[in-house]
């Protein structure tokens, strides 16, 4: 009779998938390390507009990041994430019309209130499933718009918060388009990063487990209505964050923020990129926003328009269904 | 104490303007979905085209003429809108039920800007028909006469659409594929014709609710979202598929949102919300929702 | 010695159809304990009430001693039961590897990290594993590309790397090939006996050839309970499987021949 080495004995071989995992990688942060680089030094070169447009790209990716680590990596398609972003918006900038702009006070307060937010509606919609889960987030988000549309004396109403003072480092505003786009740089990385590692990690791990089946997932011990209300909350955070930034940047926040629209662009920017790579969430996310701001003027202020029908051609286009692609993409890049 | 009550009584009777309106809208998207799994996320959209077709024909000059006309137009129009609809998410039927969902969305956002570009960005309102422009005196205050009269049309309609769905031989039609659509299919039925028809039937819903809605709601742009959110929560709360869930849901959902606003104006989404949450913890699969819930049982 | 899974007055109704109703399970440590009945006889509810995946309407479940009838199954399985499902559905976009190593972080002794990434001992345990259930260099095909019969090998890999205490096995050897059903066999007879195993099983060679212990279920009660020969000689059993008229129809020759008690395993 064999032995059963792995119940009776210590393991005695040795991890032999690592080698072909190597050199992709490599490869990946040779070329991560290209794009900061040419993010970083994009100020020195590129005219202030077009600077403004890259920072907007980098809160938009920021926030399609967040989105994508529930729609691709968990298997949850929330068309409310628009909500957190917004919420996080609104408290950084309430935050810094009413009590200071210094870093970085405008930026926690958004992270715990998009996590907050994420918080109180969250332990509802992870219940759900598909569909149930795109409605029910659906309602969260307008519920929310409504909230900031509503709340006259906190979110200034339909108009938004206006006039919100530039962020200011150790006393000294940040004015220049340039200093705003290191600034959320340096914060877009962090919060890549942070998803990133947590895309990648055991927990990560368990993520897919759950998106792929959660039922053997259950079956395996792990508590999945628990896990996923983690990754909801943890979501909202970094979606507030983005929101924070987006405030930096803009300076204003209005409902249309934390609309619908806005809910459903991040979800295609996640859906171009292909659900579950973080990479694929910022490019699409990157062309969400030159089509919305920089080709929208030029197309007549109906870069939305453009943007519809994007979606529609994407819907028909992905070969096996938005839940199909990440299977095709993955050869090894996951480990 | 009588200034109260009189307050009361208004927020009652909008409350019921509103719920039947909300029936109209929410009982083609719940049997859309019921039936055949499709989220119609373009339903706010059919209802918003409704309106706007309301101010193209009524606008500020109200005539009994032309209000019918924009209802009648509305009406083929969605009849159209609900067939095309149909046929798009035909190629992704064989998809997840959230592909079919994402188009529609992709559909709503293009149909959402059309109309801008149309009509523009500002709010337009539509003057409610000759004869119904004022206010009448009933139970000692004075209500508006269109709001009254849309209750009773609401609650007519309401009334034929349940009658259909639930006493003839084509609502059982409706009623056995929300139960069971191959069972349906074996039988020699074409399903997708019966989708086709539920879709086309349910947007023509939409788009007349949206003209028969312009004088209380007008139209503007995100109006779209704001009513497929309460169509969503109607269909919802009343359980999937069931039109006696619609109608109730969509009933308590008029006086609940209408109270909110009268009572506590900065809190009424979040009591519509809280309304949702209790619902779906206490009975997940809706009010009078059967096989269908949030927590599939798998 | 306390049973490792004893079970009281079960029972679970659906509408009118009690499925389940009012079954007593004592099971032995170390037992390779047979779960058989004709279809619809309930298996398949009672062992949905075990893991816990249904609740049960009445009645209570013990694990080792204590009352498990109110948990969940996630609770359950942290508690050393462990599962197999019979329509194997694994995850659809991980390797057979990734596919353990997410069963052994799991029941490792070290938290499940938000930020660290699997480490190499998880790697190693989930490869042994693979290989004890005959999965050996396959750690890198993904779940999709697997055949029906590895899937299943799989299932156990899985189970097995939940460190169970009672590991429930639903119809493990179905739409298995010959071969690969020999292997099982094996490969559970060599489990050593700190496991202990309830499984529903169709085939009844594999059953009287793995269990020591035998509880025949028939429209959701339990018919009979014990050894092999018992169940072998009861004229009851044989008139609950389709009224078979002579015992070997029903178990065949190899069952004629060989007893099932000299199997080697627990007891």
């Amino acid at each position: 009779m064999r032995t059963l080495s792995a119940l009776t004995a210590a393991p005695t071989r040795s991890g032999g998938s690592a080698p072909t995992a190597r050199r992709p990688r490599r490869w990946g942060a040779l070329t991560g390390a290209l794009v900061v680089v040419v993010l970083a030094t994009a100020p020195l070169f590129l005219a202030p507009f077009a600077t403004t447009t890259l920072t907007r790209i980098l809160v938009f990716a920021l926030f399609a990041v967040s989105l994508d680590l529930l729609v691709g990596v968990t298997g949850l398609p929330s068309l409310g994430h628009a909500g957190y972003f917004g919420a996080g918006a609104y408290a950084a900038g309430w935050v810094s019309l009413n009590v200071t702009a210094e870093m970085p006070v405008p930026l926690l307060a958004g992270a715990a209130v998009g996590a907050l937010a994420a918080a109180l509606t969250g332990w509802i919609t992870v219940r759900s499933r598909g569909v149930f889960f795109l409605m029910l987030t659906l309602a969260i988000g307008e519920t929310l718009q409504q909230v900031a549309e509503t709340w006259q004396s906190v979110t200034g109403g339909a108009n938004g918060l206006t006039g919100i003072p530039s962020t200011r480092i150790a006393g000294q505003p940040l004015t220049n388009a340039g200093f705003v786009h290191w600034y959320v740089l340096v914060f877009f990385l962090a919060g890549f990063g942070l998803v990133w590692m947590v895309a990648r990690s055991r927990f990560g791990a368990a993520l897919r487990g759950i998106r792929d089946n959660e039922p053997r997932m259950r079956a395996l011990g792990y508590p999945t209505a628990l896990y996923k209300y983690a990754t909801f909350v943890l979501a909202g955070g970094v979606a507030g964050i983005a929101g924070a930034l987006l405030v930096a940047q803009q300076r204003l926040v209005t409902p249309a923020d934390l609309g619908f629209t806005t809910a459903a662009f991040a979800l295609l920017a996640v859906i171009i990129g292909g659900a579950g790579s973080l990479w694929g969430a910022c490019v699409g996310a990157a062309l969400v926003i030159v089509i919305r701001d920089a080709l929208g003027p030029s197309l007549g202020g109906h870069g939305t328009l453009v943007l519809g029908i994007v979606f529609v051609v994407v819907v028909y286009g992905l070969p096996r269904g938005v839940a199909g692609l990440r299977r095709l993409r993955r050869n090894g890049t996951d480990r | 104490m009588s200034a109260v009550l009189e307050a009361g009584l208004v927020s009652v009777l909008n409350g019921f303007a509103i719920g039947f309106l909300l029936f109209i809208l929410a009982i083609g998207l719940s049997l859309v979905f019921g039936m055949m799994d499709v989220l119609n996320l373009a339903h706010g959209a059919l209802f918003l085209g409704g309106a706007y077709l309301g101010t193209a024909f009524v606008g500020a000059r109200p005539s009994w003429g032309a209000f019918l006309a924009a209802l009648a137009v509305a009406a083929v129009a969605g009849l159209a809108a609900g067939g095309a609809l149909s046929l798009m998410t035909e190629p992704l039927r064989k998809r997840s039920h959230l592909d079919q969902a994402l188009l529609t969305l992709g559909v709503a956002l293009v149909v959402a800007e059309l109309l801008t570009i149309v009509f523009g960005d500002d709010p337009l309102t539509i003057a409610a028909p000759p004869g119904l422009n004022g206010s009448i005196g009933i139970l000692g205050i004075t209500y508006p006469a269109y709001r009254l009269a849309l209750i009773g049309v609401g609650a007519v309609l309401a009334l034929v659409v349940y009658l259909v769905v639930d006493r003839t031989r084509v609502g059982a039609l409706i009623r056995a594929t929300v139960a069971d659509r191959e069972m349906v299919a074996t039988l020699g039925v074409d399903n997708r014709l019966v989708k086709a028809a539920v879709f086309a039937v349910g947007s023509l819903l939409a788009t007349t609710a949206g003209v028969l809605g312009g004088p209380v709601y007008g139209a503007r742009p995100g109006l779209d979202a704001a009513v497929l959110i309460l169509a969503l929560v109607v269909v919802v709360i009343g359980g999937l598929g069931s039109a006696r869930g619609a109608l109730v849901g969509a009933l308590i959902i008029g006086q609940v949102d209408t109270l909110g606003r009268a009572l506590l104006p900065d809190l009424a989404s979040f009591i519509l919300f809280g309304a949702l949450a209790l619902v779906l913890v206490l009975r997940p699969q809706g009010l009078f929702g059967g096989a269908h819930g949030t927590v599939p049982a798998r | 010695m306390t049973p490792v899974l004893r079970c009281a007055g079960l029972t679970r109704s659906f509408g009118a159809l009690r499925a389940v109703a009012g079954v007593d399970l004592t099971i032995a440590p170390g037992a390779r304990h047979a779960l058989i009945g004709p279809n619809g006889a309930g298996k398949s509810t009672l062992f949905k009430l075990v893991t816990g995946t249904m609740q049960a309407d009445e009645g209570r479940v013990e694990l080792a001693g204590r009352d498990v009838t109110g948990l969940s199954e996630v609770r359950r399985c942290r508690m050393g039961m462990s599962q197999t499902l019979q329509h194997s559905s694994l995850f659809g976009s991980m390797t057979a590897a990734e596919t353990v190593e997410l069963a052994v972080q799991r029941h490792n002794a070290s938290r499940i990290s938000p930020v660290r990434s699997t480490r190499p001992a998880t790697r190693e345990r989930a490869e042994a594993l693979l290989a004890d259930v005959g999965l050996g260099g396959r750690g890198g095909v993904l779940v999709p590309a697997l055949s029906h019969g590895e899937r299943k090998q799989l299932e156990v890999a899985l189970a097995l790397a939940c460190r169970p205490r009672l590991l429930l096995l639903d119809e493990p050897a179905a739409g298995m090939s010959p071969a690969e059903s020999s292997r099982l066999v094996e490969l559970l007879a060599g489990l050593p006996s700190e496991i202990t195993v309830l499984f529903v099983e169709h085939d009844l060679d594999l059953v009287f050839s793995l269990a020591d212990a035998v509880t025949v279920l028939h429209l959701g009660q339990v018919l009979l309970s014990g050894t092999p020969d018992e169940v072998r000689a009861s004229e009851a059993v044989r008139e609950a499987y389709l009224g078979t008229g002579r015992r070997s129809e029903l178990f065949g020759p190899a069952a004629e021949t060989s007893g099932g008690s000299d199997v080697p395993a627990g007891s």
